[in-house]
């Protein structure tokens, strides 16, 4: 079976492309609207947009979480800010320069056109959260603030301190409460979605489980909207909060839905070194810390010395001297792949050499410790309170981490997977960011997604579709609901001698040293070697204590453990397909002599997507062509 | 420097079910640890041993998601100011020392199991009317309203409040008045909120009672323990909205043939 890969980009030069496809949607009209049902499932920024403006327009929503809130969705945790080609600066931005850098700096593996609309969106955005009430940073004159962010040369960024996605979550969060009070969005929290029902070839509900009950139901609705988040969890530590995971858009993808690249991983170069075996998770420094911290090492290999008592002579600035134009704000992966490779050269920092300092001394002396503790006051705490060392006092010590994945489900212009009816959106979907994503833009693109394209691009689908029609009796949602109660069982019935997160520590240390920041084709042929026996472990020897009807935190872990074990070889398998190094996708085979990431448009200038073939079969790989009209493929350049 | 910690943890299966203090004893506690991976570990410790593993409320870890929270020896989020339980490390404990924990307690904050609670009633007040009613794609651009730096800064303050209930659990009469007044306030302070602000205040005060959640009685309790450091002004602002709307509103809508 091949997948259907119509991207469905409308016709037209690319400022108008999105005009003409709202021009010729179908419409749903009023009176019939109420007649649809619609499952969100996720109520991130990208799920709680979506089912808030869902819910305005007046179509039956219901919306799901795992959390006991809809606030709480790891959304919460952004710090830095969001994206927007406002040009309030005057500084030379605009919607078709922020197209251009979102292109160039995912490496040339998106599309054009999803791009292209993302930037124009960018500015109802900012005014719909003003609207609402988000306190965004001001100046004295009450006009907007703006920094600058993770490279880009111009002042884009919208923030609130460092809890940029905090505001905009709550802004979502209250527009969907207030559809909630009004009835037209039905909140379903503490639920997990298991599994997609797909009835004549259409998504039409969902399999969840009530995660204090235990009870396992079916949902129904006319088109189901997925907006889960990323699964940058598959490799045990990341910044990601603990719960995140890919149990939706993988059960997705075994029901026929497409992966796209499933390898692009991005590694964000700020995070708080691991500490301990112990470690349960990584913390971000926002990286708007680059505006002002200038990243170090020591010029020696296996220099002990304090950070204090090294000379200004003898530490290596190493971004600035190998990137003098970008220096400490070029691009995300570029600057984890400098951070590793000293660390490599023995010359890291801290605990076991891996970490790198980010120093404030040179700023603080220049603009005042007060300046440095408005702009970064919150994190300097966080930072503090985490290693229990003083940042004002002494640098910060830094390490890359995974944070953020530009993979997930494919979807075509309107964000409809290969699955009719089911739609995905945010960090869920594969779309924007090609092989890398830059700073500041996932909440631009969670935001987008879930105010202004779904409530256009869902009303074309409901417009062609009969509302109704199909039960919990029916079949399929039999077979679903059975399939994931066995599955609950079968997990609780093992018993073993390992517990979940024993395993997935285990597979977590064979995806970073394999499909980390470097890859190559030993690495990760060793991987496929590897995941299936964790995988065969985990399936014989996991202990889930307790029952399937209680609240069980350890069988909710063990689900999406299952999922990860087999979405971790998926990655590899894109990874070692793919043999050239584009974005965060680093393959050592593939460098240029400076040691940068050397592309191959001719072979590989395509989006990878992947379809599931069964359990005992290998998946089947497809290829989306991408083109490029209006920016030119290059190679790219931070000198 | 390692440490042996000793832990009473309440144990309750589930809303109606019978629960009790268990002593648990961990004698390797690294000071590097956060409060969570401690109980993380003693989890692990628990699953291998065959007995059901504590059940307590965490996602972000970052002090930002508001999902974790449990009294330590009384006390919401222990004993560091200004710090969710996540964020707490155990270099602030000494070795040997015992701690008790226990979930939230309010009437309004049932026990879902061991530390976790449930606290939907939360959401409920802020879908009484904690926002502002604008539709998607309904606004003007972003600068065309300016805001005075300094009431944008007081409402980003309010705005911080994470929702995890601390404030509840330190109040003698269970209020939850801080997160309420949170809210009321962020939106209070902003031009964008006045049109509402009568009826805001009205409707979320009645579903906070509703919820079965005390009245204030300025014990400050609520400020001391906020990680985010919400301040009892905002407590002020809200019952002075309230007082307000409490004439003018009920007036208006009177005089307009309904409330
Ligand atoms: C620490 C950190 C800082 C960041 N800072 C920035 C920044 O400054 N700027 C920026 O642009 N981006 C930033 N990002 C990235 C950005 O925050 C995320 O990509 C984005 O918020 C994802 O939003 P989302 O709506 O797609 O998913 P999420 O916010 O992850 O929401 C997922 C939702 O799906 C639900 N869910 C998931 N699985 C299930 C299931 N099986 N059943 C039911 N519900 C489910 C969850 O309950 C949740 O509601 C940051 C990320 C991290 C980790
Ligand atoms: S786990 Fe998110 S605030 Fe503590």
């Amino acid at each position: 079976m091949a997948l259907n890969l119509d991207a469905k980009i409308p016709s037209g030069p690319i400022e108008q492309k999105w005009d003409n496809a709202r021009f010729e949607m179908k419409l749903v009209n009023p009176a019939n609207k109420r007649k649809y049902s619609v499952i969100v499932v996720g109520t991130g920024l990208a799920g709680g947009a979506a089912a808030a403006s869902l819910g305005e327009l007046g179509y039956r929503v219901k919306a799901f979480c795992f959390q006991d809130s809809p606030r709480r969705a790891h959304s919460i945790a952004a710090q830095g800010g969001i994206n927007a080609a406002k040009n309030y600066q005057n500084d030379g931005d605009s919607v078709f320069r922020l197209f251009y850098d979102t292109v160039k700096g995912g490496d040339f593996r998106a599309r054009e056109a999803n791009v292209y609309r993302l930037a124009q969106v960018s500015v109802d955005i900012i005014d719909q959260c003003v609207a609402q009430g988000v306190p965004f940073a001001r100046e004295y004159g009450g006009v907007l603030a703006n920094r600058s962010f993770g490279g880009a040369q111009v002042s884009r960024t919208f923030y609130a301190r460092g809890q940029t996605g905090q505001q905009l979550l709550l802004g979502a969060y209250q527009a969907l409460e207030r559809q909630i009070d009004v009835g037209t969005v039905e909140m379903f929290y503490r639920h997990e979605m298991l599994d997609v029902i797909v009835v004549d070839g259409r998504a039409r509900g969902i399999v969840t489980r009530d995660m204090v009950t235990g009870a396992i139901d079916v949902h129904i609705a006319d088109a189901v909207v997925l907006g889960t988040g990323g699964y940058g969890n598959v490799f045990y530590l990341s910044t990601n909060a603990k719960g995140s995971n890919a149990t939706a858009i993988w059960r997705a993808y075994k029901k026929g839905a497409g992966f796209g690249n499933p390898c692009y991983t991005q590694i964000h170069p700020t995070c708080i070194p691991v500490s301990g075996d112990y470690q349960s998770k990584l913390t971000l420094m926002s990286e708007s810390l680059r505006n002002d911290g200038r990243i170090w090492v020591p010029k020696k290999e296996g220099d002990t010395r304090k950070a204090g008592d090294i000379p200004e002579a003898e530490r290596d600035y190493y971004l600035e001297r190998m990137y003098p134009a970008f220096g400490n704000l070029c691009p995300r992966d570029i600057a984890s792949r400098a951070a590793k490779r000293v660390c490599d050269e023995g010359r890291g920092v801290g605990p076991g050499g891996k970490g790198v300092y980010l120093d404030f001394a040179e700023s603080i002396g220049r603009l005042g410790r007060d300046k440095i503790a408005e702009r970064y006051g919150n994190l300097f705490e966080m930072y503090a309170k985490i290693t229990g060392e003083d940042p004002y006092q002494d640098p910060m010590r830094i390490y890359p981490a995974v944070h953020y994945v530009m993979g997930g489900l494919w979807v075509d212009y309107n964000l409809q997977s290969t699955i009719p009816g089911l739609f995905v959106l945010g960090e869920a979907n594969f779309s924007d960011h090609g092989a890398n994503r830059l700073g500041a833009s996932a909440l631009m693109q969670g935001l987008a997604d879930g105010y202004f394209i779904i409530p256009y691009t869902l009303g074309n689908y409901l417009a062609q579709v009969k509302p109704g029609g199909v039960d919990e009796t029916h079949q399929e949602c039999v077979a679903a609901k059975t399939e994931a109660e066995q599955q609950m069982k079968t997990l609780l019935s093992i018993k073993g001698k390992k517990t979940v997160d024993d395993i997935h520590k285990e597979l977590g240390k064979v995806m970073w040293e394999y499909c980390g920041m470097g890859r190559n084709a030993q690495g990760l042929e060793k991987a496929l070697g590897l995941i299936p026996q964790i995988r065969e472990e985990f399936w014989k020897n996991v202990n889930v204590p307790g029952s399937g009807e209680e609240l069980n935190q350890s069988l909710e872990r063990a689900g999406r453990l299952a999922d990860f074990l087999e979405l971790g070889e998926l990655m590899c398998r894109d990874a070692l397909v793919r043999e050239e190094s584009c974005g965060g996708h680093f393959r050592e085979e593939h460098q240029t002599e400076e040691g940068e990431a050397k592309r191959d448009d001719e072979k590989f200038c395509h989006a990878a997507v992947w379809e599931y073939q069964g359990a005992d079969s290998a998946p089947a790989r497809h290829v989306e062509p991408l083109n490029f009209e209006y920016v030119h493929l290059a190679q790219r350049s931070y000198k | 420097m390692n440490m042996r910690i000793v832990l009473h943890i309440w144990r309750q299966r589930n809303r109606t079910a019978q629960g009790q203090m268990v002593r648990y004893e961990l004698p390797n506690v690294s000071e590097h640890m956060s409060f969570l991976e401690m109980l993380d570990v003693l989890n692990e410790e628990l699953t291998r041993k065959g007995e059901d593993p504590v059940t307590f409320e965490h996602d972000c870890r970052e002090g930002i998601c508001g999902c974790c929270g449990f009294m330590i020896n009384g006390v919401p989020h222990g004993p560091q100011r200004l710090t969710t339980v996540c964020q707490l490390h155990m270099r602030h404990f000494r070795d040997g020392d015992e701690l008790w924990l226990e979930p939230f307690r309010a009437a309004a904050f049932p026990v879902v199991k061991d530390l976790m609670v449930d606290r939907s009633s939360l959401d409920r007040i802020i879908a009484a009317g904690g926002y502002v009613s604008v539709n998607t794609g309904s606004a003007v651009d972003g600068n065309a309203l300016p805001i005075i730096k300094q009431c944008s800064d007081m409402a980003m303050d309010a705005a911080s409040c994470i929702g995890c209930g601390a404030c509840v659990a330190s109040c003698p009469n269970a209020s939850a008045s801080l997160f309420t007044a949170a809210k009321i306030s962020h939106l209070a302070l902003l031009p964008q909120g006045q049109a509402e602000r009568d009826r805001r205040a009205i409707r979320m005060v009645a579903q906070m009672l509703e919820e079965g959640f005390g009245y204030c009685t300025n014990a400050g309790e609520c400020e001391a323990v906020c990680p985010k450091g919400i301040t009892l002004d905002n407590i002020a602002r809200m019952n002075r909205d309230f007082l307000k709307a409490a004439i003018t509103y009920l007036e208006e809508t009177a005089a307009a043939g309904g409330a």
